[in-house]
């Protein structure tokens, strides 16, 4: 497999990296970068539990080969603030966690666009993250807390 | 309290076993069985790869005795010239890429000389599929009470019915893995685990090395329910057996097609009703055939058919009852552990058989199951007479008041009326589990745990009981510091490492908060008895008293233990299967309704209510999402879960094709807790974690019934299978 070196903005900050050719973004991160907060549960697609923010746009990082990320912009779970993340503790958003960093990334794709909330509900939007612990209900509720806390601020 | 590593996960900081940073390691993998049945005649390496590159085990690189050890012998740790199901391990391979890895893999060629494997634990074996003891029977339990064949020929009505479940995977979001290396002599392994004792004991075993050369440490677990109960054993030793040999650390994560194809799955299950009762309902006689599919080894199969069979009954009171389980060999993938350990499959036969029942007498189904619900001095199958003061029929009368049970039936019988397309119902299920270990299993695991005081005042809890997602670390936090008067930061759980906490046995069966947060309790009351204080003594002066012993005992460690007692009161036959099949059981009653779409055959769950008491509740959020989290996969097992098999290979697996429910499958689940402390469990605490999924399949089965009159008997009730046994549609149409 060949090398090739891709520069791309991680979590605001230039990077540069040597990737082989056919590498997915997801093993990039974890381990080219160590970047292991963005999980594995499917590899295809599936699961959502891969989930980082590309140019500003949830997407599995499993079904992203590194190279086209050459120049775009890509934000991972840690890059958000730890605090902000406190109204999901609270409401049961995590239980064994695996799902969760996937989870809080197209949580915060949806705090950022509340006017998806005009054409979906927060379990359609959802539909991409499975969880096998929560039953849904803690992480609804979360975003929905989240959601009413920045409507009322 | 909230969950207390809740914030680790949810900025991605927890590291789970595949995020551990690991230096010079090599990847391991696994080269398995092509076929059900054989013997192997060659394993033939491929001439278009460099092998001395790769470390190279087989069966005899294993120093000890080729078996993973559990309940019995009869699993090998690689198979050894015979083959015994699809993808059984064969070969072991590491190497520095796992790309690499995986092309060496495909050139590895197990050839095998195929013999009859037997793929149907419902027909009996032919002669030539015969391959444990005279039958293929892996093991066989019976109940029994009273005189059932008389009963049953007195009886006014007789209605009979048989009940079949399929294989459930667990999808723990976190698929198995494993790190092992040498540490001077000792072997570390490391990995996604429940029972950190059973590894180490299936690694002193197989690898001929005593505890003093062995450590098994458990990391942040990403689900587990019961997946992660016997099959890391498998996986320890294979990435033991690799570091061994290569002299190096060794990682084996499965990627989720190996996961799913080679790990253990639920039992699946056939229940055979025979009910004996008066023309009102009242139960005289319950006569019941229990048989599960095994697999191709025991592993834990006894134990599920023992739970499985002491819940087949249902929580009623019945003077005869006789229950025959036994559990089959067959050429399949072993089945495990899976939340629930067998009652989910007879419950899910016996409570849908309650509501066939009331079908044929015409009575209501909430009528059957309020006259017969046990109630205090009665006794169940096994002849353990229930006196715990729990009201179990306003466990019932909760459910169908929060439900809003009696309204809904009009109104969907109204709406049944004025749409063609659709029809809506609604069922119930009532139920009970049984928490901790069957019979006299608690005493046989010997629980230990400490509490150690530490020279600055705060106290560490020592068990080897795991996080997995269900709490346990929030749990024992609360636990410890509501004992000792502290606040919870000034409590330390120990990381589970064999080298360092005692064994407090599995974290299985529900008895995590109930059997060991209890013994937790004790431990902290033994610890202020060696400092000699009272249990006045809390907060900051116990804290000062420990600060103050570290002081005048230099150097000494200061440590309170407790080990398990049995209850008073509490006894079991395990000869007989007669007695106190457990020290406590929850009670529940779960409603759903759902919708079913007449041109698609598709079913939705539109409502759900569960209703349970648990014994004290000690962290209301945690209990709501383990129950919200048990109702799911018990929705998904009812309606969509389903293991698709060829030739006793998996070929569903993928999350592509076996579906699991996703936040818009399923409608927001109504929690509701009654709540009768149980006295020897911590604070009052009973088991919970299993319970929820033994109520969703009989439930929303009971409501498609109930919407569509068709007589569902087998989940998952896919639209495939609700079209093949429904009349409903042509109806409809005319
Ligand atoms: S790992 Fe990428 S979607 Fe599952
Ligand atoms: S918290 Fe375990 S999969 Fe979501």
């Amino acid at each position: 497999m060949t090398a090739i070196s891709i520069a791309f903005t991680l979590n605001g900050s230039p990077v540069s990296v040597d990737v082989d050719s056919a590498e997915r973004l997801l093993d990039t991160l974890r381990y080219r970068l160590g970047l292991t907060g963005t999980k594995e549960g499917c590899g295809e697609g599936e699961c959502g539990a891969c989930t980082v923010h590309l140019d500003g746009l949830p997407v599995d990082s499993c079904l992203v080969p590194t190279y086209q990320v050459r120049g775009r912009r890509v934000d991972t779970v840690e890059s958000l603030d730890p605090p902000a993340l406190e109204p999901f503790a609270r409401g049961g958003a995590t239980q064994c966690g695996a799902c969760t960093p996937g989870v809080v990334m197209t949580a915060w794709w949806i705090r950022d666009h509340p006017e998806l909330l005009g054409t979906h509900t927060l379990r359609e939007l959802m539909a991409g993250n499975l969880c096998r612990c929560t039953g849904y209900d803690g992480i609804v509720d979360s975003i929905g807390a989240v959601l009413g806390e920045r409507g009322s601020a | 309290m909230h969950r207390r590593e809740g914030l680790a996960k949810l900025t991605g900081r927890e590291r789970y076993v595949d995020d551990l940073p690991l230096d010079d390691f090599l990847w391991g993998m696994t080269v398995r069985s092509p076929v059900p049945r054989g013997r192997v005649t060659a394993v033939r390496f491929g001439a278009d790869v460099d092998w001395s590159a790769f470390v190279i085990v087989d069966h005899r690189d294993i120093p000890g005795p080729n078996e993973v050890i559990l309940i019995e012998r009869d699993q090998p740790v690689l198979a050894a010239g015979y083959v015994r199901h699809v993808h059984e391990p064969v070969v072991l391979l590491g190497h520095r890429s796992r790309e690499g890895l995986r092309r060496a893999v495909r050139a590895v060629e197990v050839v095998v000389a195929p013999e009859p494997p037997v793929l149907d634990f419902r027909v009996p074996p032919r002669p030539d599929q015969i391959q444990y003891g005279r039958d293929n029977v892996l093991k066989r339990l019976k109940i029994e009470k009273g005189d059932v064949e008389r009963a049953l020929a007195q009886a006014p009505v007789v209605v009979s019915g048989t009940y079949e479940t399929g294989a459930q995977e667990h999808v723990y979001l976190e698929t198995q893995g494993m790190i092992a290396w040498l540490e001077d002599q000792v072997l570390v392994v490391k990995g996604s685990m429940q029972c950190p004792y059973y590894v180490l004991s299936a690694l002193k075993h197989a690898l001929a090395r005593d505890e003093s050369r062995v450590r098994v440490i458990q990391t942040p677990t990403g689900g587990g329910f019961g997946g992660k109960e016997e099959y890391p054993s498998d996986i320890a030793l294979h990435a033991a057996l690799l570091a061994l040999k290569a002299g190096r650390p060794v990682k084996i994560v499965y990627d989720r097609g190996e996961d799913m194809a080679a790990t253990t799955k639920r039992h699946p299950s056939w229940v055979r009703h025979r009910t004996g009762l008066t023309r009102d309902g009242r139960l005289l006689a319950q006569d019941l055939e229990v048989v599960l599919d095994g697999g191709a080894y025991v592993t834990l199969s006894p134990v599920v058919l023992s739970r499985g069979i002491i819940h087949a009954a249902g929580p009623y009171s019945c003077d005869n009852v006789r229950i025959a389980g036994r559990v089959m060999f067959t050429n399949a993938v072993p089945f495990g552990a899976f939340r629930g350990f067998g009652a989910p499959q007879t419950l899910f036969a016996c409570e849908r058989h309650m509501d066939v029942i009331a079908r044929t007498l015409e009575i209501d189904p909430v009528e059957l199951r309020r006259i017969n619900l046990l109630r205090d001095g009665q006794t169940t199958a096994t002849g353990q007479v229930i006196r715990d003061g729990t009201d179990r029929v306003a466990v019932l009368e909760r459910a169908l008041e929060l439900s809003d049970y009696r309204a809904k039936r009009r109104a969907h019988a109204a709406f049944n009326e004025t749409h063609a397309a659709q029809r809506r119902g609604i069922g119930l299920a009532a139920f009970y589990h049984g928490a901790g270990f069957t019979g006299g299993g608690e005493v046989h695991l010997n629980s230990r745990v400490r509490v150690a005081g530490l020279a600055d005042g705060r106290v560490e809890v020592l068990t080897a009981n795991i996080e997995m997602g269900q709490g346990t670390l929030t749990v024992f936090t609360q636990i410890a510091a509501e004992r000792l008067g502290f606040a919870p930061q000034d409590v330390a759980i120990a990381e589970a490492d064999t080298g360092r906490v005692p064994n407090s046995g599995p974290t299985v069966a529900s008895r995590t908060t109930m059997v060991v947060g209890r013994l937790i309790e004790r431990a902290c009351d033994d610890l202020r008895s060696r400092l000699e204080v009272d249990a006045a003594v809390r907060g900051a002066s116990l804290r000062a008293a420990i600060v103050r012993w570290h002081r005048e005992h230099a150097a000494e460690r200061l440590v309170g233990d407790a080990v398990y007692e049995r209850p008073p009161g509490i006894s079991w036959d395990d000869a007989n299967y007669r007695g106190d099949a457990y020290g406590a059981f929850a009670w529940a009653t779960y409603v759903a309704e759902v919708e079913v779409d007449l041109a698609t055959y598709s079913t939705r769950v539109t409502g759900f209510v569960a209703v349970q008491e648990v014994g004290k509740v000690l962290n209301e959020t945690l209990a709501r999402g383990q129950v919200q989290g048990g109702v799911v996969q018990g929705i998904g097992w009812a309606l969509m879960e389903e293991c698709k098999f060829r030739d006793g290979a998996m070929i569903n697996n993928q999350l592509t094709n076996y579906l699991i429910p996703t936040s818009d499958d399923v409608p927001p689940i109504h929690v509701a807790f009654l709540e009768n402390p149980y006295p020897h469990g911590a604070q009052g605490a009973k088991g919970l974690g299993e319970l929820p999924i033994d109520g969703p399949a009989p439930a929303v089965l009971n409501a498609v019934a109930a919407a569509t009159g068709a007589d569902p008997r087998a989940v998952p009730l896919t639209p495939e299978r609700l079209m093949a046994i429904a009349d409903f549609g042509l109806r409809s149409a005319e």
